[in-house]
């Protein structure tokens, strides 16, 4: 498997990456080069072995269902670039 | 041609737990913008979400009354995308390992019952809210709902028309009411329903390009959007069009879905495992204590009406399709066992067209259920009669009081002193002999026009039954 220029532009484009020619041309390369090396996992049966979400050998631990948060929106707000009342401001998003 | 509609389900139910589902931050709708978005809501760095037990609890709950398969295995994923309230960029979601496997469900309509599947129910987070109206240059961002827990309800495409999707929505809907997971408040937005939609010529098996009806806030505009879609996309077949797989928003007001071209781009979500989560391994103790756990499903608890209050088929069905109804009966039926039909004759009749009238819920009901049981306690106990239970129903409804203390005010008590009645019964035969010979002529129907005399002087009064006997006795 090996991506082409044009597809790894698009991975930019949903990434929110702004990328020049050469570092399109670059990152392809680079991409494709790890591709390869994952590929040589292709070569291995595992039928029947389950698939890894996590590198960890542990599972999830829960919490019980309780509130524990005081509202810290001051503090929050104070970094945020532009606040109304209360509402976090962003340039216009039409739907 | 003649067309077959295909449809499938995406219900998101919001999970009704006080905390969110990776933070502590509280859930309560309504609270002023931002002041319940805490820093693992707004996704700052250094942040690490933990899953809510209740969470967990609350979505096998409902993979166990679904008869689903439960993947006590199960992981969450990143859903890649960027909008303003998202803050993190990625909705925490589950793609290949979800909670809840493949289950199903029966919906009646009409006769006919029908099962549909369930494709999986999966847990995510919610995301916060955009306002677009509220300044001229900016879109306001209130971001309390991120991080809400939702349990994604995917149904197969089994549904053929839109008043059988609603009555699948319907039938989800009042079983997390049941399964007391979700308070179904469509308003605001804690249940809300996507319509995946496609046309097919009648008798072809592969399935026609489906377009994804959002933004439906109620039953009524779910049936309306996909009846509408269904013709949008007949007629571009028709007119040797194709047609395109999109996302298409509903819009009540205009009454026309519109494509949401920004949701095409974006279609590549890059799900993969979130390193910040563990996978889940649900215990078979905690499989075992949620199964001890499960209530009463909606038909469970018909049979029980049936069985318990010698109920009809149709009245249990019909009382036992939403819990608030349900609920309210049992608690009327607490003091009157002996009336369980009666009860659920005034439930179905008079409280349900006065709730329609109003445009009311039953939760917002003006008479409560015990209010209700003490009314059909004094019919049953023949202190008034039904006609004249209509009336101080009314007046309850009104606010004029509880039934006693409209029956003592108004002197509505039947009356059930033989003697007076006798007086007037003597009088009215009395009074109108050529309909007293058409009685003992053998013309039987003539004793209602008697009845009706009967309860004019009384002012409907008289006790039905007694008032009955001593005609017929009298006129004998």
């Amino acid at each position: 498997m090996s991506l082409s220029e044009e597809q790894v532009g698009q991975i930019a484009y949903l990434a929110r990456l702004s990328l020049s020619n050469e570092a399109l041309k670059s990152n392809t390369k680079d991409l494709n080069s790890i591709l390869s090396l994952a590929e040589q996992l292709a070569q291995i049966d595992t039928d029947n072995i389950t698939p890894m979400a996590h590198p960890l050998h542990m599972t999830q631990r829960l919490r019980e269902d309780k509130v524990g948060e005081e509202d810290q929106s001051e503090s929050f707000q104070a970094i945020a670039p532009k606040i109304g009342k209360k509402h976090y401001l962003v340039p216009t998003v039409i739907e | 041609m003649e067309w077959e509609t295909v449809i499938g389900l995406e219900i998101h139910a919001q999970l009704n737990t006080k905390s969110k589902i990776f933070s502590a931050a509280a859930t309560q709708y309504g609270a002023e913008p931002n002041s319940q978005a805490c820093a693992v809501d707004l996704g700052l760095p250094g942040v690490l979400p933990v899953l809510n037990k209740e969470v967990v609890s609350k979505a096998v709950k409902f993979g166990l009354a679904v008869d689903a398969h439960i993947n006590q295995r199960n992981v969450f994923d990143r859903k890649n995308y960027f909008y303003p309230d998202l803050p993190k960029g990625y909705q925490i979601s589950q793609l290949d390992w979800p909670i809840v496997g493949e289950g199903e469900i029966e919906i009646t309509l009409g006769d006919t019952t029908k099962v549909v599947g369930i494709t999986r129910a999966h847990l995510e987070e919610d995301a916060g809210k955009s306002i677009h109206d509220l300044y001229d240059d900016y879109t306001a961002v209130d971001l309390n709902r991120a991080g809400t827990p939702l349990l994604e309800i995917v149904s197969d495409p089994d549904m053929r028309s839109a008043k059988e999707a609603v009555a699948y929505a319907k039938k989800i809907h009042a079983l997390v009411q049941y399964l007391e997971i979700c308070d179904g408040n469509m308003q605001e937005g804690s249940f809300r329903c996507d319509a995946n939609v496609s046309i097919r010529p009648m008798g072809q098996e592969e399935l026609g390009t489906r377009a994804e009806l959002k933004n439906i806030n109620s039953f009524k505009f779910l049936e309306r959007a996909i009846n509408l879609e269904v013709e949008r996309q007949q007629d571009i077949l028709e007119e040797g069009g194709k047609v395109a797989q999109e996302t298409r928003l509903y819009d009540a007001v205009k009454h026309e879905t519109r494509s949401m071209r920004s949701k095409e781009e974006a279609n590549d979500y890059r799900y993969f495992p979130d390193p910040d989560l563990l996978p889940v391994e649900i215990s078979d103790e905690l499989m075992a204590q949620i199964k001890q756990e499960l209530p009463e499903l909606p038909q469970e608890k018909k049979a029980r009406f049936i069985a318990e209050f010698g109920l009809s088929e149709y009245d249990a069905d019909v009382l036992t399709s939403q819990k608030p109804m349900a609920d309210y009966f049992e608690k009327m039926i607490v003091n009157n066992a002996d009336h369980a039909k009666l009860c659920a004759n005034w439930i179905m009749g008079e409280l349900s067209a006065s709730l329609n009238k109003h445009q009311l819920e039953l939760v917002d009901a003006p008479i409560t259920a015990d209010d209700l049981s003490l009314l059909v306690n004094r019919i049953g106990d023949d202190t008034i009669s039904g006609k004249i239970a209509k009336d101080v129903f009314k007046a309850m409804w009104d606010g004029e009081g509880s039934a006693d203390e409209i029956i003592e005010a108004q002197g509505l008590k039947q009356m059930s002193d033989t003697g007076a009645i006798e007086a007037i019964v003597d009088e009215i035969i009395a009074n109108n002999a050529p309909q007293v010979a058409q009685f003992k002529s053998g013309n039987e129907k003539i004793l209602g026009f008697f009845v009706g005399q009967a309860m004019k002087a009384t002012q409907g009064k008289a006790n039905p039954k007694l008032l009955n006997e001593m005609l017929r006795a009298k006129l004998k």
